[in-house]
C-alpha cells in the first residue's frame, strides 16, 4: 500500500498553505463565501497566495484573481481580514468584474505564521 | 486564520473527521465546530447552524445572532471503490483522484492488483465481499465493478446494493447486464434495488479506449452526484 491519491494534491490549497507556512513564507488565503448568478467557482473555493505572488487554487475563472492578490499582499503584511465583493454591477466591473455576469464575495485573510 | 485553528483544521482533515470552520465576517471570531464538540466561542444558534450545514455538506453565509458568518464545511473526500484492477481502472484511478475522490481498488487476483500496475493507490487483495464489508460504503461512496467476472463482481454488488452508495455501475453489455440482473434477483434483490445499478456503465459518448470509458464513467458519476438529468447525446 503506497501513498493514496497524490494527484489530488494539486487541488489541496490548504495543504499548500501549510507547506508554505512551514517554509517561513508569508501567506494569505482567499475563500469564496457567497455567489449569485453564474459565478465560475462555487462557495468554498480557495486561492492561496505567498509574499512573492505564487498562487495555488482559484476563486474565479481568472477574472478577479489579480485584484484579490493585490489585496492579499496588504493583508499578509498585517492588514485586517477583508470581505471583497465583485460583480458586473460593481464599479470595478470594467477592470475586474466577472465576464460571466455573476457576483461573488471573497473573504481574504492572513494565515498566522 | 489563527495558527491554532488552522493546525486543528488540518488535523481533522487528515483524520477524516467532519468539521465546520466558522468565520465571523467582521474578522473578530473564528472557531471549529465538530459534531460532538466546539473549539472556540460561538453563540448556540451559530453552532447549531454549523452542525446542520456539516450534515448537508453545505458551505455558505448566514446571518445569525446579530452577525454575519461564513460556514466552511470540511467533510472527508468522496470515495470511489473500483472492483477489478483492469486496464480501464488504470486510467480511471488517476482521473478520479484529480477529481477529488479517494480511490480504492479491490482485486484478489495477484497478477492484476500489483503496485507496479497501480502506483499511488490503495490496493486491496481480499475477496470483493470481504473487502467491501470492511470498506463500509456510505452515501458519499461510488462503486464501479469492472472485472467482467460474476465471481468477483456479484459479491461486491451484494454489499453495494445493501449500502447507501450514491452511484453503482458495472461494466458489461446489455446482455451481460440482463444476466446479472437475473442472478441478483435470484439472490433476493427486488427490481427497485437492482435498478440502482447504472448499466451499461458510463455516459454514451462513444467511448472505445480504456481512458475514454473511464471518462464516460466519471462523467456519469459526476452527473449523478449533482443530481443532473442525463440527456442522451444527439444521434
Amino acid at each position: 500500500m503506497t501513498d493514496p491519491t497524490p494527484f489530488a494534491s494539486i487541488d489541496d490549497v490548504l495543504g499548500t498553505a501549510e507547506g508554505w507556512l512551514g517554509e517561513g513564507r508569508k501567506v494569505a488565503l482567499a475563500t469564496v463565501v457567497k455567489t449569485w448568478g453564474s459565478s465560475p467557482r462555487p462557495v468554498g473555493s480557495r486561492l492561496v497566495i505567498d509574499g512573492d505572488g505564487a498562487m495555488v487554487g482559484s476563486v474565479s475563472g481568472g477574472c478577479i484573481e489579480g485584484a484579490v492578490i493585490k489585496e492579499a499582499f496588504e493583508i499578509m503584511d498585517g492588514g485586517p481580514a477583508r470581505l471583497m465583493e465583485f460583480g458586473v454591477s460593481d464599479e470595478q466591473a470594467w477592470d475586474v468584474g466577472l465576464a460571466c455576469g455573476g457576483n461573488v464575495e471573497v473573504w481574504v485573510e492572513r494565515m498566522e505564521a | 486564520m489563527r495558527k491554532d485553528i488552522f493546525s486543528k483544521l488540518q488535523t481533522a482533515r487528515r483524520s477524516k473527521t467532519p468539521v465546520t470552520l466558522v468565520d465571523g465576517l467582521d474578522g473578530k471570531s473564528q472557531a471549529l465546530v465538530f459534531h460532538d464538540r466546539v473549539d472556540g466561542d460561538l453563540p448556540e444558534p451559530v453552532v447549531n447552524e454549523a452542525r446542520s450545514r456539516l450534515r448537508d455538506n453545505k458551505s455558505g453565509v448566514a446571518e445569525l445572532s446579530g452577525g454575519r458568518w461564513f460556514f466552511d464545511c470540511h467533510n472527508p473526500p468522496l470515495r470511489l471503490i473500483i472492483v477489478g484492477a483492469v486496464h480501464i481502472s488504470q486510467t480511471l484511478v488517476p482521473m478520479a483522484a484529480i477529481a477529488g475522490y479517494e480511490v480504492v481498488v479491490v482485486d484478489p487476483r495477484a497478477s492484476f492488483a500489483t503496485a507496479e500496475r497501480f502506483p499511488n493507490v490503495v490496493l486491496i487483495d481480499d475477496w470483493p465481499d470481504e473487502a467491501m464489508e470492511a470498506l463500509r460504503p456510505d452515501s458519499r461512496t461510488a462503486i464501479v465493478t469492472l472485472t467482467h467476472d460474476p465471481k468477483l463482481d456479484d459479491p461486491a454488488l451484494e454489499v453495494a446494493l445493501r449500502s447507501e452508495a450514491f452511484y453503482i455501475t458495472c461494466l458489461g453489455s446489455r446482455r451481460t447486464h440482463a444476466k446479472r440482473v437475473d442472478r441478483l434477483k435470484e439472490m433476493g434483490f427486488d427490481d427497485a434495488v437492482v435498478g440502482r445499478i447504472r448499466a451499461p456503465a458510463g455516459l454514451d459518448i462513444g467511448a472505445v479506449s480504456p481512458a475514454e470509458i473511464a471518462i464516460s464513467i466519471l462523467a456519469e458519476l459526476t452527473a449523478v452526484l449533482h443530481a443532473k438529468p442525463i440527456v442522451a447525446a444527439a444521434a
